[in-house]
């Protein structure tokens, strides 16, 4: 029976870690999709943010020489959030100020941070002459629980609520906070007017384009915090090319699997960082290990093709999502 | 609004009946093209080479000898077949961006037939019959968003997308399960199973080429071409013309589909002779850049396309000889893309910039 | 009072103290068109004031000059005497102005008082309770019976209609306007407006109402102003006018428009309706046991306030929109019945039936505007002849003759019909449908926005078709048109038959009255 309990934690724990980076993506992905931009760019967002997160993170400690914790942690984000923001910008201003097909932008975004990723990855790789990692000291703590040991030793709840890596705390505080700013400010009732109708919100006074742009940069440096936490908390701290592929797309899937809700985000990411690792943990017969992959995606159809059938109108998409807003459409 | 106290500094205008001239238009792209290459050259400088050195590589990796020069094709060849395949949806405005997962399909069937029948069938029927089966699974890929979408109006750029991982997600289970040959990899097709080569290159080419005609005629002279144009301009027309346009909107997805998974098919007998869950390679996302840069017209999709194969091609010369990372490709393809994209702005809209004065009183 | 149907002067120095908005010297152009010409008028608080005016008018533009929607070519408006500037729905707000569109802006997955509050300045934190209890204050004050929390995607149109309302009284407006309120309401629903109309008019606030309903008019308004075809034509006491007065403001004498009138000896039953009835889709009746019959060799002319059914019944006539109840027969001219209702369009063709159908919408809907002429000659025929190929050498012909007969401006037939002028769109769409020689030819609102030699153009092919013995059933809005170029007349009230008269004898007078209904019964 302990045996069952413990091996189940362990999964827990193990699809924290692997949903975590996920939570940041989708969390990022919903902000942008409120606003009614829908950016199939979180992939590439993604490998640009591990890509120059890790580059962030190493170039500080291999110049300076400090290895601090906080400071890494803090420069992780940071660096990953301009690339993100950065990455995000292009797309909005193609899209709203110069209105290109979403679709089609989006896109040409996951190439084109895909390209970056994996450049900025190899060159310093080159520049390197080896493999691009931290020091040990920070690849063993970045992961690790910023929590005391004992709290860490409670039996059964200590690993699973106090074991983690400080990046599902903040993820959990991005989503609590998103969450509390969609619904409970009036900005973030602003914002989901954009998302919904914008012609209401514009001739409610609602500036259109700044609420678009501001979510959408916001948005994409938050998508890719999600690239340098799957770096730190499942690459070992190291860049490697493929590590990342997938995920971004992942976590569009997973927007869709919450219905567009910070707060489902939190269990979504983990059900699905649970259904990545499945197959490593748990062997079921009937089901090939392999297939366990692809349950993210058809759960995320079944839910898409029920939401449509139900015309449930609290379950549906932004309704401006994907649709390009100009004033003299008016 | 704040804002419209004043008149706004730049104000919009689409351009009117004529719009711009061939030439400006033409103009605009080519600089929008040059643009872009410029911002690559800042990727360059970034790995301390010579921007003008590595363009002169690229452009002689890519087209430089007879050898490279079908290297390049190769890589084009799958981009224009992909980009035909999604043409059609656009044009109806159907956001198939599936295409990725139709292609992977498509192998997937052609690899099916290529293990059971190989040895049982003379290699042209064999391969005949790879062809269509992957024309068949590819299809289907596709006509299932499409089914729901004309059926429930189930958001099809969501449900495309989501088919891609899926296809992708099993073949990744025959590559390391079933159909595992040795470390995770399927076996090589026979030779029988393999597309001849032509010229040089194998012969999806030569389809892609005839694809190129068939969509050509397709999208302008058939009565289905016109359907997809009616729907895609105004629902309700079609409507009124009494258009059957769930039914349509399948029938399309299927031809995409099919025509993707006949790429599928090519890359899979051409190229790679084994399935992977890589086999699409991204294939199908370029793709719908390139069809949308066409304008959905199948002769630009031949330019774009080769256009995108040296560079493809030309970085991966630049990786051997220069040692910049091969995803440098990546970075300029982005770079064109967002060029190309943006540049459409302003062929379609005029720049007035507000006068220093008197622009105030002119809305009083 | 020196007020008089044609001839309101209104002394300055009176109103500048009496107005709480004033219009002086109004002018709005749309392109050539102008929509509103030098209109002065103003607003009294505690006055309800309708304003008057049969379809394209110009009512709507005017007020949209009051709600920051456009801004006027010429003239001033006052507030308070004061001249102001309204660029925008916030600059309205701020000079207390709040419109009530026809159209209503709201969020649907918002609740009542989310979309209440939509766009105001605040506090960050937005207190919905605060919010939701504001809203209940008004609705109390005023009468309104809505659920702050309820979300719009659950309301009636009569409730959403209701939010719109209060969100111009929680921005604390004074001036309140309200486009064709009760276009949408039954008529219960309209006494309970008129209720709170008359609430607010005793908290002061001066109130316009957009209408064309003459019967609302003498019901709720104090004053009534009205345009004709951009201009201001006058103001009346509602208490010292009556209805034919009223009308004759509106549709103004008859003019003579010397349109040729042969009529065809040989006319037969082409179409029989009898009770049909249509819903749309938010569930409203349209068309209430509509019936009447078309004669072939005759033209029936449509009239109606805008919205009374004409856009159902033509469609209702082409498969394009379901029926609830009643039938539609078509009678060839070879002899034989077909019942039309439950099919589809192209069942409706394959059987034979030659329904040639012009569109109001015509590029929405009759036309697809990235295509050129050929291309849109061919929506009639490109499923014709075997093989997966279109012809297109024969719409190719009906184009270039098109072309010629009707004289098209165009650049070439290949020219994108979405760049043509409003005039040549509507040729191409008219001469498409005539040359598959339709044995019914539907229209609606052919002549709208054209000039005047664009629209004899269209009478005469009409009357050609007559004279071939179509049955032609012509939707307009120009009571002399109708008048000069049909037979009969058919008039449409609120989705009803209220009569059907003979264009040769009939007045203008006469249909106006039945088209509002309050002459219903004298009239029938």
């Amino acid at each position: 029976m302990t045996d069952v309990l413990n091996s189940l934690i362990l999964l827990l724990v193990a699809a924290i870690a692997y949903g975590t980076p996920l939570l940041f993506g989708t969390l990022g992905e919903i902000l942008t999709e409120k606003s009614g931009n829908l950016n199939l760019g979180v992939e590439g967002i993604m490998f640009m943010g591990g890509a120059i997160g890790l580059g962030g993170m190493f170039y500080f400690e291999k110049l300076t020489g400090i290895t601090s914790y906080p400071l890494a942690v803090l420069i992780a984000l940071l660096a990953a959030f301009l690339a993100g923001a950065l990455a995000s910008l292009i797309f909005s201003f193609l899209t709203i100020t110069l209105r290109t097909s979403q679709n089609v932008t989006g896109l040409a975004l996951a190439i084109f941070g895909t390209g970056v990723g994996q450049f900025a990855g190899e060159m310093m790789r080159i520049r390197v002459g080896g493999y691009v990692s931290l020091s040990l000291e920070l690849t063993n703590a970045l992961p690790a629980s910023p929590f005391p040991q004992a709290l860490q030793d409670i039996p059964y709840i200590g690993k699973l609520l106090f074991g983690n890596s400080i990046f599902f705390y903040l993820g959990i505080l991005a989503a609590v906070l998103m969450h509390l700013f969609l619904k409970k400010t009036r900005k973030g009732l602003y914002l989901r007017a954009v998302g919904e109708n914008p012609s209401t919100a514009d001739s409610a006074g609602i500036s259109v384009t700044r609420y678009k742009y501001l979510a959408t940069v916001v948005g994409g440096g938050l998508s890719a915090i999600g690239g340098v936490v799957y770096i730190i908390t499942t690459a070992g701290c190291t860049w490697n090319n493929e590590g990342l592929s997938g995920v971004g797309w992942l976590a569009v899937a997973l927007v869709i699997f919450c219905l567009w809700r910070p707060l489902s985000a939190l269990w979504g990411s983990v059900l699905f960082g649970a259904l990545m690792i499945l197959y490593m943990r748990l062997q079921l017969p009937f089901i090939p290990t392999e297939l366990y992959k692809i349950l993210p995606y058809v759960v995320t159809v079944i839910v898409l093709i029920l939401s449509s059938l139900r015309n449930n109108k609290e379950k549906q998409p932004p309704e401006g999502l994907g649709l390009a807003y100009f004033r003299e459409d008016r | 609004m704040a804002e419209s106290i004043k008149a706004p500094l730049i104000r919009l205008e689409k351009r009117g009946e004529n719009g711009l001239n061939p030439a400006a238009v033409w103009g605009i792209r080519l600089g929008s093209i040059a643009a872009a290459l410029l911002l690559g050259c800042v990727a360059i400088l970034l790995t301390g080479n010579n921007p003008i050195k590595a363009y002169g590589t690229m452009i002689n990796g890519a087209l430089g000898t007879a050898v490279y020069r079908q290297q390049t094709i190769k890589r084009a060849i799958p981009l224009l077949g992909c980009a035909l395949a999604i043409a059609p949806c656009f044009k109806m405005r159907f956001w198939n961006i599936g295409a990725e997962g139709q292609i992977t399909a498509g192998a997937l069937a052609a690899t099916f037939v290529a293990r059971t029948c190989t040895g049982k069938l003379p290699s042209l029927p064999l391969l005949l019959l790879m062809a269509l089966a992957a024309m068949v699974l590819g299809g289907l890929w596709g006509l299932i968003p499409g089914f729901f979408k004309a059926k429930w109006n189930t958001n099809e750029t969501l449900f495309t997308l989501m088919m891609n991982y899926i296809i992708i997600g099993v073949v990744a289970w025959l590559q390391a399960g079933p159909w595992e040959a040795k470390q995770g990899r399927i076996a090589h097709f026979e030779e029988a199973a393999e597309l001849p080569l032509v010229a040089g290159i194998h012969c999806g080419w030569i389809i892609v080429l005839a694809l190129v005609l068939f969509m050509h005629v397709y999208m302008r002279h058939t009565k289905h071409g016109y359907e997809i144009a009616v729907i895609g301009d105004s629902l309700r027309t079609a409507q009124y013309a009494g258009m059957n346009v769930g039914r349509i909107m399948m029938r399309t997805m299927f031809l995409s589909g099919a025509i993707s998974g006949l790429v599928g098919f090519i890359i899979a007998s051409g190229t790679s002779h084994t399935l992977s869950r890589e086999i699409a390679g991204g294939v199908g996302f370029t793709s719908i850049t390139v069809a949308w840069l066409s304008q959905l017209n199948a002769f630009a999709m031949v330019a774009i396309s080769l256009l995108l194969g040296i560079l493809s091609k030309g970085a991966a010369t630049l990786q051997t000889v220069m040692n910049v990372p091969v995803a440098i490709s990546d970075i300029i393809t982005g770079l064109l893309l967002f060029c190309m994209l943006g540049s459409e702005f302003f062929i379609n809209y005029r720049l007035i910039l507000r006068k220093k004065r008197g622009g105030k009183e002119a809305r009083k | 009072m020196g007020i008089g149907p044609y001839g309101y002067s209104y002394n300055e120095r009176m109103v500048y103290l009496e107005y709480a908005i004033e219009l002086r010297g109004i002018t709005k152009r749309f392109g050539p068109v102008v929509a509103n010409d030098g209109i002065d008028l103003g607003l009294a608080r505690g006055e309800i004031l309708a304003l008057l005016g049969e379809n394209g008018s110009g009512k709507t533009t005017l007020m949209n000059m009051l709600a920051g929607i456009y801004l006027p070519d010429e003239g001033r408006i006052l507030a308070d005497g004061r001249p102001i500037s309204i660029r925008s729905p916030r600059d309205a707000y701020a000079h207390g102005i709040g419109m009530i569109h026809q159209h209503y802006k709201l969020v649907d997955v918002f609740t009542a008082a989310e979309n209440i509050v939509l766009g105001m300045e605040g506090e960050k934190k937005l207190d919905i309770k605060k919010a939701n209890a504001r809203v209940r204050e008004i609705c109390e004050r005023y009468g309104f019976d809505i659920d702050p929390e309820k979300k719009v995607y659950d309301m009636s149109v009569s409730e959403k209609q209701t939010v719109e309302i209060v969100k111009v009284l929680y921005r604390s407006a004074e001036i309140l306007i309200l486009d064709e309120p009760t276009a949408v309401l039954t008529p219960q629903e309209t006494d309970r407006l008129f209720a709170i109309l008359r609430k607010m008019r005793e908290d002061n606030k001066a109130i316009v109402i957009i209408t064309h309903k003459l019967n609302e008019v003498m019901a709720i308004s104090d004053k009534v102003a009205v345009l004709r075809k951009g201009k201001y034509i006058g103001t009346v006491n509602t208490a010292e006018t009556d209805p034919h007065a009223l009308t004759d403001m509106m549709v103004g004498r008859s003019v003579t428009l010397n349109i040729d009138r042969p009529l065809n000896p040989d006319r037969a039953e082409r179409l029989r309706v009898s009770g049909l009835t249509v819903f749309d889709h938010e569930h409203v009746k349209k068309l209430d046991g509509v019936g009447f019959t078309a004669l072939g060799g005759e033209i029936l002319g449509v009239a109606g306030i805008a919205g009374s059914g004409q856009k159902e019944l033509l469609e209702a006539i082409a498969g394009l929109c379901p029926v609830a109840r009643g039938s539609i027969t078509y009678l060839p001219p070879e002899g034989g019945a077909d019942e039309l209702v439950g099919r589809t369009p192209m069942q409706i063709r394959k059987k034979g039936v030659s329904l040639a159908f012009i569109p109001e919408d015509r590029l929405g809907m009759g036309l697809v505007g990235s295509m050129g002429m050929t291309g849109n000659m061919m929506l009639r025929s490109w499923r014709r002849g075997s093989g997966p190929f279109v012809k297109r050498k024969q719409p190719r012909d009906l184009a270039n003759k098109v072309l010629n007969d009707l004289e098209v401006v165009t650049p070439g037939i290949e020219f994108p019909v979405r760049k043509l002028s409003g005039g040549n769109v509507q040729k191409v769409l008219v001469g498409r449908e005539i040359a598959s020689s339709p044995s019914v030819l539907m229209t609606a609102y052919a002549v709208r926005g054209l000039d005047i030699n664009t629209s004899y153009t269209i009478y005469n092919l009409m009357t050609e078709q007559k004279m071939k013995g179509t049955a032609v059933i012509f939707v307009g809005e120009d009571l002399d048109v109708l008048l000069e170029l049909c037979d009969r007349i058919l008039v449409l009230c609120g989705g009803k038959v209220s009569g059907v008269v003979d264009a040769r004898t009939a007045t203008k007078e006469e249909i106006g009255l039945l088209m509002t209904s309050v002459g219903g019964k004298e009239g029938a």
